[in-house]
């Protein structure tokens, strides 16, 4: 066995699709990490860091961003087959994004908004997760994801062993540090009980309400939060609003709202 | 006939291309396509509530969300008379510190620096300039952790909202990072000495400078933006006075002065309006780099970059002297139909938001112009103007400084709300 074999090390692979970056950006402020994890690991594909390009295959690819036009459909098939571990990193990658929110209207009709010639744009209709169109090996919550999960995540797999994410409410964080329950003490409406962990519940810890940025946790009840929201005199479109934002396209916000919809 | 193509650049945040065409020695065209796929904010805020547009907004750009928050609040609060108290816009100015400390540090050490360098990133340049980059890098934490203080995490703060903030951050937990802010100033210091050792190429250009005009410190947010040329308006005086134009290859709109044509906005046009604002330090440390206006070569924007990291530092610990933790945290606004106007400077330039809502508070149309959109015809005028240096140069030499040229104005390309997977039109 050569020398050069003995010492492979993993190849760590970063693609960007529609996005806005922060996902990325959060691995280039682990500012502490960086520089050691550059040394264990290959960074072998990472546009904003390096234009040193090397060819797959890679052993962890990272997806940031969803996908929007034809163009990126077909990319990320090539990105998958090249990957040993495909990781979704964000909302967007994992849901769709905000800009998801273009399901719900007419895409046309938004390109027309923006643009002067909006015939020229090469555009889906809709935003949607990498999951739609590829297998995914994991799936990191958050806009932004949480940099301490994510050197979680690279870890894991470089190491293959599962990461360990918990995917229980963002409840349960507040719980644990101790934060004053808003929506009870504070009368502040909040996502908490439906959201995914992992932000260590930061919102609730500016008396702020919960906005759901992490997408919905592992079994959500939307339905009866929102008889939580309405006792709080919110008006029927608020909580609709909240869910119709970063993780929009996530099935338990869409279905929940459907849902609601096909009611009244 | 010669082309030079660049596939992508790296290095610059989001993704683009390049397209220069020769006619014998004559550069025939420059296009600079972004590959960027349109998200359509404009027009999904539209029927979103006023209220919603800073936490929305932000996600144009995980590099600057502050800067987005902060032009949308702005542009809010004009159109509704909001008054925001002192302690508020304090608060506010610290927070958009760390964001040009941790934006301004990213660029210089770990994009802009390496094509001085002749490395190909940050990760290969630590090779060999290892405590550089460490400085670098806790240079950008220090601004990071400022955000973290005010704003709640670093990427898309949670802690902002119309009026002011969701509840401001105690005295002594600002008061606490004092130490640290000022050993990372002494850092930018030294950096900047470093950096006045790079070989800057001879590359002067008689640009029209744009930025906000600061009325007592170095500007962050503002209404009166002013140009080298004569330009002197308020915000609401921006559509009249602006236009985004159409150009012939692609349908990617880019910005011009309608009275005279392209100009930029950024680092070095805030310097070159305002460096009678910059605090002692900063202003000494940039006699000492020998770094005066009129600064007008691009290259060296890297040099205002490190002294405009040296001015928020300096104004950071300066607000968090004077900062006591009382007051409200944020003043209720009273919703109605109004147009608002809000400016501020981004790190990489003045960011433009106009919102008009309704009276029940729903955005009824919405516009927004990036520093990259702004500065995207500059960019291409540079590169016209530099391009028969490059056919001196082979492929991979003239890729880099293709590049460098583009990392000049530091372009975030999601940022560019208004950038589309090109389509080639052509006679
Ligand atoms: S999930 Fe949010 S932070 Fe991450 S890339 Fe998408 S918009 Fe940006
Ligand atoms: S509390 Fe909710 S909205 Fe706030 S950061 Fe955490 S997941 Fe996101």
């Amino acid at each position: 066995m050569s020398a050069r074999q003995k010492q492979r090390r993993a190849r760590l692979a970063v693609f960007k699709f529609a996005s806005c970056d922060g996902c990325q950006l959060s691995l280039l402020d682990c500012e502490n990490e960086l520089l050691t994890l550059s040394e264990s690991i290959d960074i072998a594909y990472f546009l904003e860091a390096t234009r040193k390009a090397i060819r797959g295959p890679y052993d962890l690819a990272l997806i940031e961003g969803s996908i929007t036009t034809p163009h990126d459909a077909e990319r990320i098939r090539r990105v998958r087959s090249e990957s040993r571990f495909l990781v979704t990193i964000g909302a967007c990658a994992t849901s769709g994004g905000i800009q998801a929110l273009r399901n719900f209207g007419n895409v046309r009709e938004f390109a027309s908004i923006v643009y002067a010639r909006p015939e020229y744009i090469a555009t889906l209709a809709t935003s949607t997760a990498i999951g739609d169109h590829v297998a995914v090996d994991f799936e990191l919550r958050g806009c932004p994801i949480n940099k301490r999960q994510l050197l979680e995540v690279i870890s894991a797999f470089i190491a293959r062993r599962s990461p360990t994410i918990p995917a229980h409410s963002v409840c349960v964080e507040c719980k644990r540090r101790g934060t004053v329950c808003v929506m009870v003490a504070g009368g502040t409406p909040c996502l908490g009980p439906i959201t995914h962990a992992g932000c260590g519940a930061i919102c609730p810890s500016f008396a702020r309400g919960c906005y759901g940025c992490y997408g919905p946790d592992e079994a959500p009840n939307v339905a009866s939060l929102m008889t939580a929201w309405t006792q709080l005199n919110r008006p029927p479109d608020a909580i609709a609003r909240v869910l119709r934002t970063f993780n929009a396209n996530a099935p338990a916000f869409r279905n929940a709202l459907t849902h609601e919809n096909d009611q009244s | 006939m010669k082309t030079i193509k660049v596939e992508y650049l790296a290095r610059v945040e989001g993704e683009g291309a390049l397209r220069i065409r020769f006619r014998g020695n004559a550069v025939r065209d420059v296009e600079l396509r972004i590959f960027e796929p349109p998200r359509f904010f404009e027009a999904f805020l539209r029927g979103r509530h006023c209220a919603e547009a800073p936490d929305m907004t932000a996600r144009i750009c995980g590099i600057c969300p502050v800067a987005y928050q902060m032009s949308a609040c702005a542009a809010m609060e004009d159109g509704l008379a909001l008054s925001i108290p002192n302690h508020i816009r304090d608060l506010r100015r610290l927070i958009y510190c760390g964001e040009w400390i941790e934006s301004h540090a990213l660029h210089m050490f770990m994009l802009h620096a390496p094509d001085f360098l002749g490395f190909d990133g940050a990760l290969e340049m630590a090779r060999t300039h290892r405590d550089r980059l460490k400085a670098g890098l806790l240079i950008k934490s220090a601004g990071n952790e400022l955000i973290r203080a005010v704003g709640g995490r670093e990427v898309h703060p949670i802690n902002v909202r119309l009026g002011g903030f969701y509840s401001l951050p105690p005295a002594s937990e600002l008061l606490a990072l004092v130490p640290n802010l000022a050993s990372a100033r002494d850092r930018a210091l030294e950096a900047l000495e470093w950096m006045t050792s790079f070989d800057f190429p001879g590359f002067e250009r008689d640009y029209e400078f744009v930025a906000l005009r600061g009325s007592n410190s170095y500007p962050f947010m503002g209404r009166r933006l002013i140009s080298n040329k004569g330009l002197d308006i308020v915000a609401n005086q921006y559509d009249e006075t602006f236009e985004e134009r159409q150009v012939p290859y692609s349908n990617a709109l880019q910005s011009a002065i309608r009275a005279r044509g392209h100009y930029v906005c950024g680092p070095l046009s805030r310097f070159n309006l305002n460096f009678d604002l910059l605090s002692p330090t900063a202003a000494e440390a940039a006699r000492r780099a020998r770094v005066v206006p009129p600064c007008r070569n691009s290259f060296r924007s890297i040099l205002v970059r490190c002294i405009e990291t040296i001015e928020a530092f300096e104004q950071a610990i300066e607000i968090i002297e004077r900062y006591d933790g009382a007051g409200p945290a944020y003043v209720e606004a009273d919703v109605r139909a109004s147009t608002g106007y809000g400016l501020s400077e981004a790190p990489r330039g003045t960011l433009y938001h106009r919102y008009r809502i309704d009276d029940a508070g729903l955005i009824t149309d919405a516009t927004i112009i990036p520093p990259t959109s702004q500065n995207q015809a500059s960019m291409e005028d540079d590169l016209r103007e530099i391009a028969p240096r490059m056919l001196a140069l082979d492929h991979r030499a003239a890729t880099r400084l293709a590049e460098h040229v583009v990392r000049n104005h530091d372009p975030c390309i999601s940022c560019a709300t208004h950038f589309l997977n090109l389509t080639m039109e052509r006679e």
